[in-house]
């Protein structure tokens, strides 16, 4: 494999940079540069865009430069500069680096993370052993090619002699750095010993032992804690507040009215309440009157009127391959099905926090539990009129992100409340303030139309997609790509699309669109390939095995996830009498899943009893943390198959997890993953699992009990999932 | 007006006595939070619902966000923190060993319930896990996973010839 590598941007290529610190460790970076030479910043220092430490006593150090959500990079990253030098796992420490412009892109989110760093990750190992490996042969007056490494140490064969890192390090860095290109990098998975083994988490005794990792864990001396009440109708703005009585409750220290911007993903209006403790704080919230002006009605009785007038419309076309209205004329068969699925809630098991500190010098530091911090300094610096670089944020461990600490509207809070009241201040939202604050995944109407040939063939393929807009465009986390499966597969395709509009928040939830579409199409195709007579997993591999035009996917890799989950699930046995199998497809964020679900029907009742999943993200990194993400990923489809916010008067109902109940042990499945594993660059997996696991789940439900799930939550069809 | 009157009580917390200025009604949550720095105990719905707030009460495992810190002068209470500092304990070991975690949020509040119900029933069926547990959530998902932990620290104690 060449070693020079690609950035998206294709003038720009990776260097690295290597040298010696006042301890005396070795550091090499990796950064990427216009391939004329050297970016550096506008302060002349060098941007790495990651760092690793080789330090005096033999121990590696890296630096993870991503927030840590529980996707699991803080581990898979450093697996892979140890495989890449060859040291021992035991000898790498990670250290959570703030945000920091020099480390490039700072994101959880989008699966991207294991794209971003593989080249970056790889070029650091790999260059740092050339360096150590010439330093020796350097030492020994023998050629390079006569020494190999191993557990951080180089040996000679020929006169059978070792030396370990530690001792290298001044030798190398007086080497010139190797261009990258000649860097041989380890792409392929029969090449590694440590990736794609099964290694525990790096914070698992901090975890095990109770010690600070999260944002609402920071504690700094003097800190007082912050509630922040919002107007349950979303935008609301406080005309008054009965502020002076609550500053006189025990304990209180400030209580003002904050009167923000009608950004809903910005500062909102609201009520600050800071005390000596965070109970003090939140009681105080009982007697806390405020006089609200609100603007919007929004309720989900009237999102289902407006899309039921829509159904019937044109709808905007967004794509239109071929002539579907002739393809269904000449259809020896036409099947029609409507599906929806609500609005549901991110729900991090951490509440939102942020905790932040003024200084005298006008400097504001956070310490934020965001995915993505650096759009949250943005946001604080344009909110707050300071700087971005007189703002420092420190980052946390987070306690579950999936998307809703892309918005920072708890930093901005923080922030906001820290320059009044000028002492460290954590900011704790509720439960409460959590589910009925968030960034919602929006509900979506598919009504879907194919027309199928003689030999159960689709033909043309109709759907009409409504969900929530502003001037004409869908807002964050609603709309659909027009290249969407089964785009390009069918001959005769159309996506229309129709906008209500809303005027409550919403966002990105894991996978944003693939998770909520994906029921609804791989329902449907259930639907289509009884209509046509045909095995459901015939059907799709028939779907996958042509194109119209460039393929949309990769259907070679597509097709081979199906059918390795089939034949680990055995698809075709006879499960026996109230049992039944289904199966779904899909790819998004450059990962390739298919799933296979056994369903068992008990009274009113199902369980999930199993799960085969069948994947390729190209090598697996870490075989724990990739186990854990499609375990996660299919438990959590399950879990918001049951669940639905609904808006009534412009507020969210629900508040607690009363009434947005989560899945409980004993209700989760057997989960069994089958990766294949290629030479593909590998792609994250905290999405791609997801979208295929709530539609195997309805097939196999299907197949169990003769009830087509149609409609989200299971309540609606009177489908419990039991323990 | 309510909670006007600060209470003195002293807590035994990991074989600590503390005393303590708290609000009459302060939940011992936050009484570890805020007044100790014990921040293991973590804050999810502060309505009993989630588990995340455990903590072991004479043993016996309790969601702290419910308890008010002055009714537990006298009991013994154990944090994640104190609960086996050195990460030795065979929940631990088998924690790590099936690497439980995604963002870990809850685990401090599973480690803690599934120590409580191997101290009483040392080799638990699938029936028994699902009823000591189901009311610790994890938004992760690693149910799979706790309960092989469980079935794994039941062994671990088993050979190391005590109660786990
Ligand atoms: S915080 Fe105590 S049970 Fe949820
Ligand atoms: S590991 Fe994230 S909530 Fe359990």
């Amino acid at each position: 494999m060449n070693a020079t590598r690609q950035h998206p941007d294709l003038n720009r290529r990776a260097f690295l940079k290597v040298s010696l610190l006042a301890s005396g460790a070795l550091a090499i970076g990796v950064h990427w540069a216009s391939a004329s030479g050297t970016d550096q910043l506008p302060d002349g220092t060098w941007a790495p865009n990651l760092y690793v430490r080789i330090n005096r006593d033999g121990t590696v150090t890296i630096l993870s430069k991503n927030p840590e959500a529980g996707q699991g990079v803080k581990t898979a990253f450093p697996m892979v500069v140890a495989e890449c030098l060859e040291v021992d796992w035991n000898d790498i420490n990670v250290e959570q680096v703030p945000l920091d412009d020099r480390y490039g892109r700072q994101v959880v989110g989008g699966s991207y993370g294991t794209p971003d760093g593989w080249d970056d990750l790889r070029i650091a190992g790999t260059g740092a052993l050339y360096l150590l490996q010439a330093a020796a042969a350097n030492q020994w007056a023998v050629p390079v090619s006569e020494c190999s490494a191993k557990s951080g140490v180089i040996h000679h064969k020929g006169s059978n002699r070792s030396v370990p890192y530690k001792e290298l390090l001044d030798g190398a860095a007086a080497l010139p750095v190797p261009e990258v290109s000649e860097l041989k990098l380890k792409s392929r998975p029969e090449d590694f010993t440590l990736l794609g083994t099964f290694v525990p988490g790096v914070d698992n005794r901090r975890i095990f032992t109770g010690q600070p990792l999260y944002g609402c864990d920071t504690r700094l001396e003097g800190m007082l804690y912050a509630v922040f009440e919002k107007c349950p109708n979303f935008g609301g703005k406080v005309l008054s507040a009965n502020v002076a009585q609550i500053r006189e409750l025990p304990g209180i220290t400030h209580a003002f009215v904050v009167d923000g911007t009608s950004d809903l993903t910005g500062l909102m209006p609201g009520v600050a309440i800071v005390a000596e403790t965070w109970w003090q704080a939140n009681t105080a919230r009982d007697q806390l009157q405020v006089n609200w002006q609100t603007s919007q009605s929004d309720s989900t009785a009237d999102y289902d009127r407006q899309a039921k007038a829509l159904a019937t419309g044109p709808g905007e076309t967004l794509r239109a391959d071929g002539d579907v209205e002739s393809a269904f004329d000449s259809a020896a068969k036409i099947i029609q099905a409507s599906y929806y699925y609500p609005f549901v809630s991110h729900a991090n098991l951490e509440p939102q926090n942020c905790t932040a500190l003024f200084h005298e010098s006008g400097k504001m530091e956070l310490w934020a539990p965001s995915q993505n911090p650096k759009s949250g300094r943005a946001l604080v610096a344009e909110v707050l009129e300071i700087p971005e670089d007189r703002i420092h944020v420190n980052l946390t461990r987070i306690g579950g992100g999936f998307g809703r600490r892309l918005r920072n509207d708890f930093m901005v809070e923080a922030a906001w409340i820290a320059r009044i009241v000028r002492r460290p201040v954590q900011l704790q939202w509720t439960r409460e303030d959590d589910m009925r604050h968030d960034f919602y995944r929006p509900a979506g109407w598919h009504h879907f139309k194919a027309g199928i040939d003689d030999r159960g063939r689709m033909t043309g393929f109709d759907h009409h997609f409504i969900t929530f807009g502003k001037d004409g465009r869908p807002v964050s986390g609603a709309g659909l790509s027009p290249g969407h499966y089964p785009a390009g597969l069918v001959p005769n395709f159309r996506l229309r699309q129709s906008l209500i509009d809303s005027h409550v928040p919403t966002g990105p939830w894991r996978s944003p669109g693939h998770s909520a579409y994906c029921f609804a199409y791989q329902s449907f195709f259930d639907e289509v390939a009884l209509a046509a007579e045909r095995d459901p997993l015939e059907f799709r591999l028939d779907l996958l095995s042509r194109s119209f035009g460039e393929p949309p996917i990769d259907l070679e890799r597509s097709s081979a996830t199906l059918r390795i989950a089939a034949e680990k699930a055995g698809w075709g046995r006879d499960p026996g009498p109230n049992r039944g199998l289904g199966m779904a497809f899909h790819f998004d964020h450059g990962g390739f899943v298919s799933h296979v679900a056994e369903v068992v029907a008990m009274g009113s009742g199902i369980k999930v009893e199993k799960v085969w999943s069948g994947i390729d993200v190209g090598p697996v990194l870490n075989l724990s943390g990739a186990r854990n993400q499609v375990e996660g990923c299919v438990i959590d489809a399950l879990s918001t198959a049951q669940q639905e916010i609904t808006f009534a008067d412009g507020a969210v109902e629900q508040s607690n997890f009363y009434d947005y109940d989560l899945l409980r042990i004993g209700q989760d499945p057997e989960i069994e993953c089958h990766f294949i594993q290629s030479d593909h660059s590998p792609t994250g997996l905290g999405e791609p699992p997801i979208a295929p696991a709530t539609p195997a789940i309805t097939n196999a439900i299907f197949a169990a009990t003769g009830t087509r799930i149609r409609e989200l939550p299971f309540g609606r069809a009177g489908i419990s999932v039991q323990v | 007006m309510r909670g006007r009157n600060m209470n003195q009580v002293t807590l035994n917390i990991n074989g600590q006595a503390h005393t303590l200025d708290v609000p009459a009604d302060m939940p011992l949550l936050w009484a570890l939070r805020d007044k100790l720095n014990l921040v293991g105990s973590k804050y999810g719905c502060g309505v009993g619902l989630c588990g995340s707030c455990t903590v072991l009460v004479n043993g016996v495992p309790m969601q702290s966000c419910t308890l008010s810190a002055i009714s537990l002068a006298g009991k013994e209470i154990t944090t994640i923190e104190g609960f086996a500092p050195n990460n030795d304990h065979p929940v631990q070991i088998a924690w790590n060993d099936e690497d439980v975690p995604q963002c870990g949020y809850c685990q401090g509040g599973q480690i803690l319930t599934a120590a409580a119900l191997l101290e009483r029933n040392p080799n638990p069926s699938d029936a028994d896990i699902d009823d000591a547990m189901s009311g610790v959530l994890c938004r992760c998902g690693t149910y799979p996973r706790i309960r092989k932990a469980i079935k794994l620290a039941a062994k671990v104690a088993a050979e190391k010839g005590g109660a786990a």
